[in-house]
């Protein structure tokens, strides 16, 4: 099977993202990349060190520079006659471009799959993971999208592959890229750490999440996440929420710091290989699936904690 | 402009879904079932674009069994919407055969505007919305958490993994919303009672000559893996100890 892999970047780097996805497609069959941007020369070489990885497909066009969907989904449904699969990270783009692709290919896209179990065969999460699902796909041609802690990352330097440019149909003339506000962080990338420090409600207000969460994240070095009811109360900004609507994480130890743990959280940390609680409510939820609890006041616990670190 | 909402019955979220025995799928059976919570969002915007003068009718649609319109529809007129199509359907059908169903109900209706939510809560696909911008090959400006329409263009806040993003697409398109766009209205008492004579008309999927037999078999349906159960220490100390041993903290 020959499988083509979006590759995610921001025209400087290839994200990480990329490499799982390239270890899931390598399951298929052989894989190609597909870098759509513009002055994204070294996105590609980059991306040609990707281990396994055959051509790198780089279509370089003002058009392609911010991912709009309508500009990028004829691109890669004329790239697909010459192949049987396309994976893309379930990351926002991802997410945004796949469908598209699929409905212009007339098949049904499989979302953020967890396994390959065979050629046609994927496992998916249904129900905010709290059912796993084995679908079998009936179609000739097929478009996937990855769930990235669910597969190992690729190695990116062993790669030997070829970089050849492509051209497609350019700026549709449907959208345009306005702008964008990217929260500036210093800390690790949310999807990608190691060790995740998280806050709940329980924080009280923003002041407060600043100062108790993010000195234990840094003692830790770890990224700071949140609980949707922190996000929507405004102590962080929303691309900090994981769980079934945010970020889906599975980091080595991810700490919950006053998260009560509704399962709309618990669907976006709970294949954390550690998961640390710290809740004042010895029955909230968070403590059925934390190795390790906790019971205490947070506003004590955690800058103790963050002392003897 | 005539605004089109796009609406899913599903297992209500506060409800734990259940694995049935033979795997064969969730059990569903005598379960709170509702709007799913992205598309109330939906039925809120386009309420409020009507409520500024921007959006002249509201129309909501729904893929499904006949007992939404007791429930969900009922709902969505409730909170504004002017009038529903219920298309009946008692198989599940997939984003993609809804997509396609939806692609009709725009040709006949002609919406200046699609709002769709982001997500159905059940099967977690993440497709609708983008599939059926594909295949009217109108823009779409997806996650959406602000949105400013005039008469010619919508100007849509996304949010990306990074941050917010914002687009500028040219209408008619498809919006879809996340949950940080608003807060959705109660359906009050009230507006329950005045519902129910707002019309719905009945339609059947045959009715549109769209296949949509299913693309994707579920083979089966299982249970996430259990976690061990945890242990609790008493102390900060220990939980430091702990961590040392996991090589997190020195």
């Amino acid at each position: 099977m020959k499988t083509l892999v979006w590759v995610e970047h921001d025209n400087k780097v290839v994200k990480d993202a990329t490499l799982a996805t390239v270890t899931a497609a390598s399951k298929l069959g052989d894989v190609d990349l597909l870098v759509a941007g513009s002055g994204a020369q070294a996105v590609a070489d980059a991306a040609a060190k990707i281990a396994g990885a055959g051509k790198v497909l780089l279509a370089d066009d003002a058009a392609y520079e911010h991912a709009l969907a309508e500009n990028v989904a004829p691109l890669i449904v004329t790239l697909m006659q010459a192949y049987d699969a396309v994976l893309f990270p379930s990351t926002t783009t991802g997410k945004n471009i796949a469908p598209r692709v699929a409905a212009l290919l007339d098949v049904m896209q499989i979302s953020d799959i967890l396994s390959v179990e065979g050629a046609d065969t994927f496992t998916r999460p249904i129900y905010a993971g709290n059912a796993i699902a084995t679908v079998q796909s009936s179609d000739a041609k097929k478009v996937i999208t990855v769930r990235t802690t669910a597969f190992e990352k690729a190695d990116h330097e062993k790669g030997n592959g070829v970089v050849e440019p492509v051209s497609g149909q350019g700026d549709k003339g449907l959208s345009s890229f306005v702008g964008s506000e990217i929260a500036e962080s210093a800390r690790p990338e949310l999807t990608s750490a190691k060790v995740i420090v998280s806050g709940g409600r329980a924080l009280g207000n923003s002041e407060n999440f600043h100062a108790i969460i993010e000195p234990l994240a840094d003692k830790l070095g770890a990224a700071v996440g949140a609980s949707r009811a922190a996000v929507d109360a405004g102590y962080v900004p929303n691309d900090y929420q994981v769980g079934q609507t945010g970020k889906i994480v599975a980091p080595e130890v991810y700490v919950a710091v006053g998260i009560s743990g509704a399962i709309q959280h618990l669907s976006g940390m709970k294949d954390s290989k550690t998961i640390i609680a710290i809740n004042k409510d010895e029955d909230a939820p968070i403590f059925q699936v934390a190795d390790i609890g906790l019971v205490g006041d947070l506003f004590t616990i955690v800058p103790e904690l963050t002392e003897k670190l | 402009m005539k605004v089109l909402v796009p609406v899913k019955r599903v297992l209500d979220y506060n409800v734990k879904p259940r694995v049935k025995a033979d795997g064969s799928g969730i059990d569903l059976a005598n379960l709170k079932m509702s709007l799913n919570p992205f598309d109330e969002i939906a039925i809120e915007e386009a309420v409020r674009l009507k409520e500024k003068g921007t959006a002249t009718e509201v129309v909501v649609v729904t893929v499904g069994v006949a007992k939404a319109e007791t429930d969900i529809l009922l709902t969505a007129r409730a909170m504004g919407a002017d009038r529903a199509i219920l298309i009946q359907s008692d198989d599940e059908v997939e984003p993609l055969g809804v997509a396609k169903l939806l692609a009709k109900v725009v040709e006949e209706e002609a919406p200046g505007l699609v709002i769709l939510g982001k997500q159905a809560i059940d099967d977690d696909a993440n497709q609708t919305g983008q599939m059926l911008a594909a295949l009217l090959n109108w823009p779409q400006g997806t996650f959406a958490s602000k949105v400013e329409a005039d008469g010619e263009r919508v100007k849509v806040t996304r949010e990306v993994d990074g941050g917010l993003e914002t687009v500028d697409l040219k209408l008619p398109a498809i919006v879809t919303t996340d949950l940080r766009l608003n807060e959705p209205r109660y359906a009050t008492l009230p507006n329950i009672m005045k519902a129910k004579s707002k019309p719905v008309a009945k339609k059947t999927v045959a009715d549109y000559g769209v296949d949509v037999s299913p693309r994707i078999k579920t083979l089966k349906v299982t249970e996430p893996g259990k976690r061990q159960a945890g242990i609790k220490v008493g102390s900060v100390d220990e939980l430091v100890e702990r961590l040392k041993g996991m090589g997190v903290a020195k």
